[in-house]
């Protein structure tokens, strides 16, 4: 099995501060890979990297063996990589559907078809519709984005990313500012997820992590502390104490 | 096996381009006004061709979200090359209106590489400076531009060969609406399509854009593009029907005028931008006639006031009213 | 040589009257297009002053920097600070209604001719050195300018009051919650940006005029300055105002026929160079 996502001694410098410091890290196919770390270590800016949001200093960024370093982050989606982001970022003035269907007519090639209305798009229109479905999304698809309570939003904010049909999905803390009633919910949606999709998640609950992932890759600093089972990672002092640290610091 | 129906209602969606019963009535004013005010054909014309004008700065900044204090600069590209054209020879009005709009989007295509990067402020600055830019450009230019004298002898042939521009100006009237007809109806499918929808999502999230593979700037450019035709075909129908090119084609007072009909309308409804030219050229014809200084005051001071406190415009303002009495009703 | 001392004059008191906008546009990050009214009221007070009160110049020249600052603060209270958080293309219709309404305001009252303006006798006349003729208004303009930089520079560097403006926009909440009381800092600061407008109006009466058409005359010019100069930055704006001034006077003497093309030409190129200004803080975050 070739690796999913595959970094290569990946940098990137704000000035004088390293919030990536040489990481090498290896995601497999089909791998629930969690990245965890205290605040602050880096991770949605690896995140950041390995999309193309952030250009790195030095180092590289392969997908399924393709070397995408230079790629525009469009054109990293188009080979199916999709993330969602730590803060909603929806588009909040257009319905639920809508919104959907922009997502998936980029997918699908449609997003310069500039005569027929987006409405005769009928491949586009019924996939939006099926994983608005298969979301229990259906009954607000016409509801502004702006107008649903928080843990939908949050919902759409995923649903968007599935709409880029990812076979390697980045989860930037999904559940966050989620009740935890809800964010059960949101993970049971994420667990059912098919098994060729390859995610990578970042989530403060090690609960959650524990439960969910196969695989753990811990950040500190910007680097790579370590990575194993959950099971191995679970009984691994250093990690006990950077995150011991974090709670005496805090 | 039955058809399970779906459970999402698509009916909203598949709705959004049919034409409104409202819509239709707003095409007939244009029919009506030629009955009721024959005396006043020329305004009327300027109208039609201020609506496009402001039709296509809509597309830019009501759609794309691109900010621009220099779109006149395609208007003037578009009424000089249409000048010109007459000028020596190629009165054909059609096929100025063709080729201005080529002219006016080709000089769009490359200014938009200037003008797409850098933030909101560096966008204002870098259109006001290429429009000024331009504006030098035909000042200086006296042999082809006539400088501040104007273009003269701009001479145009008939329409499609069969209908002469009558000093009535009732030629003029109707190929203006019809063009600003055709035009605006092609606006329309374009802002239902994918590509239009696609424009929505960059205004109101570019962060999320690219994450859902979508090439922004190439998204931006193409809308500049377009943007950039229509207000050359604005700027060459001035032209053709006025038969004279001033230097105030490229003036900033007009791009400050154009945004200013656009806001007051209300942005991203296409019918904004002719709501606002509308009231903003009747109001700018009976209050300057009483006295032009008045009317720069009022027009500054409903300027404030709409940034202030009704900053969808007309078009915000009408649907609120209708979302209350519908809501009472 | 007297085409160098005539530019660096005449960037030194573009750089007057823009500084203003720079303190504004960079401190608070607000677009104030309006600036030119500011610095068109100062020139109407100080013009006004002079002819009809028979005020003398250097009493003037304060006074109408004062009145500028009265003007905005209230202005501020009343109308700009509903616009702090508005985009950009907001602030910019806003000023430029501002500017449609204080242009007719102006030609209502003074009406539309330039205003009669003599310097006082001191002012006037040359220095004649070998090869080069000193104006003595443009030695005058060019020694409060740089008295002017240094002390803005110094007072936005190296006092508390800097210090806690700077804070201020970097984060608003931020700054709340260390007690510093924003809203009075950003008062202060337009009332600030105001005088320098009045300051830089009243002293442009001798080279660029004085009537109503003023807001939008110079505006551009007062953009290239922010723009080139990098906003919030008063020594790029220094640095740049005495670079247009140079290449505007060369250029007027030089290349006739390429009048303001030049400028613009120099403006968007810059722009498109360095889109924070020759000497902006490139990446601060």
């Amino acid at each position: 099995m070739s690796a999913a996502l595959q970094t290569r001694n990946l940098c990137k410098k704000f000035g004088g501060f390293s919030a990536a410091r040489d990481v090498t890290l290896t995601i497999e196919q089909g791998a629930r890979h969690a990245l965890i770390g205290p605040n602050g270590a880096g991770k949605t800016t690896l995140v950041n990297l390995l999309t193309g949001f952030l250009e790195p200093t030095s180092g590289e960024v392969f997908l399924k063996g393709e070397n995408v370093t230079r790629l525009a982050q469009h054109q990293r989606v188009k080979r199916g990589l999709a993330r969602t982001f730590q803060i909603n970022s929806l588009f909040a003035d257009m319905t639920v559907l809508e919104s959907m269907t922009l997502a998936v007519c980029e997918r699908l090639g449609f997003g310069w078809h500039w005569w027929r209305p987006v409405g005769d798009h009928a491949a586009a229109v019924d996939e939006a519709a099926t994983l608005l479905a298969s979301l229990r999304l259906a009954d607000v698809a016409n509801e502004k984005t702006r107008n649903l309570a928080y843990g939908k939003q949050r919902l759409i904010e995923i649903a968007l990313a599935l709409a880029a049909g990812p076979q390697v999905l980045l989860l930037d803390e999904p559940a966050a500012g989620v009740p935890t009633s809800e964010s059960r919910e949101l993970f049971e949606t994420i667990a059912r997820l098919p098994r060729e999709v390859t995610i990578v998640l970042i989530e403060h609950d090690m609960d959650l992590v524990f439960r969910f992932a196969d695989r753990i890759s811990v950040l500190v600093n910007g680097a790579l502390l370590t990575e194993n089972t959950p099971q191995e990672i679970a009984r691994d002092k250093r990690v006990k104490e950077v995150y011991l640290g974090e709670a005496l610091d805090g | 096996m039955a058809i399970i129906p779906s459970p999402v209602d698509l009916a909203p969606l598949r709705r959004a381009p049919a034409w409104r019963t409202a819509e239709y009535i707003c095409w007939l004013l244009p029919v009506a006004a030629y009955f009721l005010f024959p005396t006043s054909l020329s305004l009327l014309s300027q109208m039609a061709i201020t609506g496009l004008f402001a039709l296509s700065l809509d597309l830019i900044l009501g759609y794309a979200g691109i900010v621009s204090l220099g779109h006149v600069a395609f208007f003037g590209v578009g009424a000089y090359a249409a000048g010109l054209l007459a000028k020596y020879g190629y009165g054909d009005p059609l096929l100025g209106l063709a080729i201005a709009g080529t002219v006016a989007a080709a000089v769009g295509y490359l200014s938009s590489f200037l003008v797409l990067r850098g933030s909101d402020l560096t966008r204002l600055m870098v259109t006001l400076g290429v429009a000024m830019m331009l504006f030098e450009a035909a000042n200086k230019l006296t042999e082809f531009t006539g400088g501040v004298d104007g273009l003269q002898g701009v001479d145009m042939k008939p329409v499609l060969g069969l209908f002469r521009f009558d000093l009535y100006g009732k030629t003029a009237y109707w190929y203006s609406v019809a063009v600003l007809f055709v035009f605006f109806w092609l606006a329309r499918r374009i802002v239902h399509s994918p590509f239009g929808l696609s424009l929505r999502g960059i205004k109101q999230n570019v962060i999320r854009m690219p994450a859902i593979g979508a090439p922004v700037h190439a998204r931006l450019a193409a809308v500049y593009t377009l943007g950039a035709a229509y207000a050359g075909v604005a700027g060459a129908l001035l032209t053709q029907t006025t038969q004279f090119v001033s230097l105030d084609v490229l003036s900033f007072p007009r791009s400050a005028a154009v945004m200013l009909m656009l806001v007051l309308g209300g942005t991203g409804s296409l019918y904004g931008a002719l709501i606002g030219t509308l009231v903003f050229m009747t109001a700018h014809h009976f209050l300057s006639n009483l006295n032009p200084q008045y009317w720069q005051f009022w027009l500054g001071a409903v300027l404030v006031l709409v940034v202030l406190f009704a900053r969808d415009g007309i078009m915000g303002i009408a649907q609120t009213v209708i979302k209350r009495v519908r809501g009472k009703a | 040589m007297t085409i160098i001392f005539d530019g660096l004059a005449a960037g030194m008191l573009l750089f007057l009257i823009s500084v203003g906008l720079s303190v504004t546009l960079g401190l608070m990050n607000f677009v104030n297009l309006a600036h030119g009214a500011f610095a068109m009221l100062g020139g109407y007070v100080c013009a006004l002053l002079l002819s009809r009160a028979g005020v003398p110049f250097l009493l003037a020249v304060p006074i109408a920097a004062a009145v500028s600052a009265a003007v905005g603060v209230v202005l501020e209270r009343t109308l700009y600070r509903r616009l702090y958080g508005a985009s950009h293309l907001d602030q910019v219709l806003f000023s430029i209604g501002l500017n449609f309404m204080a242009i007719s305001a102006a030609h209502y009252f003074f009406g539309a001719q330039q205003q009669p303006f003599a310097l006082p006798d001191f002012l006037r006349g040359q220095i004649n050195l070998p090869g080069l003729d000193v104006g003595i208004y443009r030695l005058f303009l060019i020694g409060i300018g740089l008295i002017l930089a240094v002390g803005l520079q110094w007072l936005v560097s190296y006092t508390k009051f800097g210090a806690q403006l700077r804070a201020s926009v970097d984060n608003p909440r931020a700054a709340r919650g260390l007690g510093i009381n924003v809203g009075r800092a950003f008062t202060l600061t337009f009332a600030l940006g105001s005088a320098l407008a009045g300051l830089g109006g009243a002293l442009g009466i001798e080279m660029l005029g004085l009537d109503p058409s003023f807001p939008l005359k110079y505006i551009v010019y007062f953009l290239i300055v922010v723009a080139v100069g990098g906003s919030g930055n008063i020594k790029g704006s220094l640095i740049a105002s005495l670079m247009l001034g140079l290449v505007d006077i060369a250029g007027k003497y030089y290349l006739p026929q390429a009048g303001a093309f030049l400028i613009y030409v120099v403006m968007v190129i810059m722009l498109i160079v360095r889109p924070q200004g020759l000497f902006g803080r490139t990446a601060a975050k």
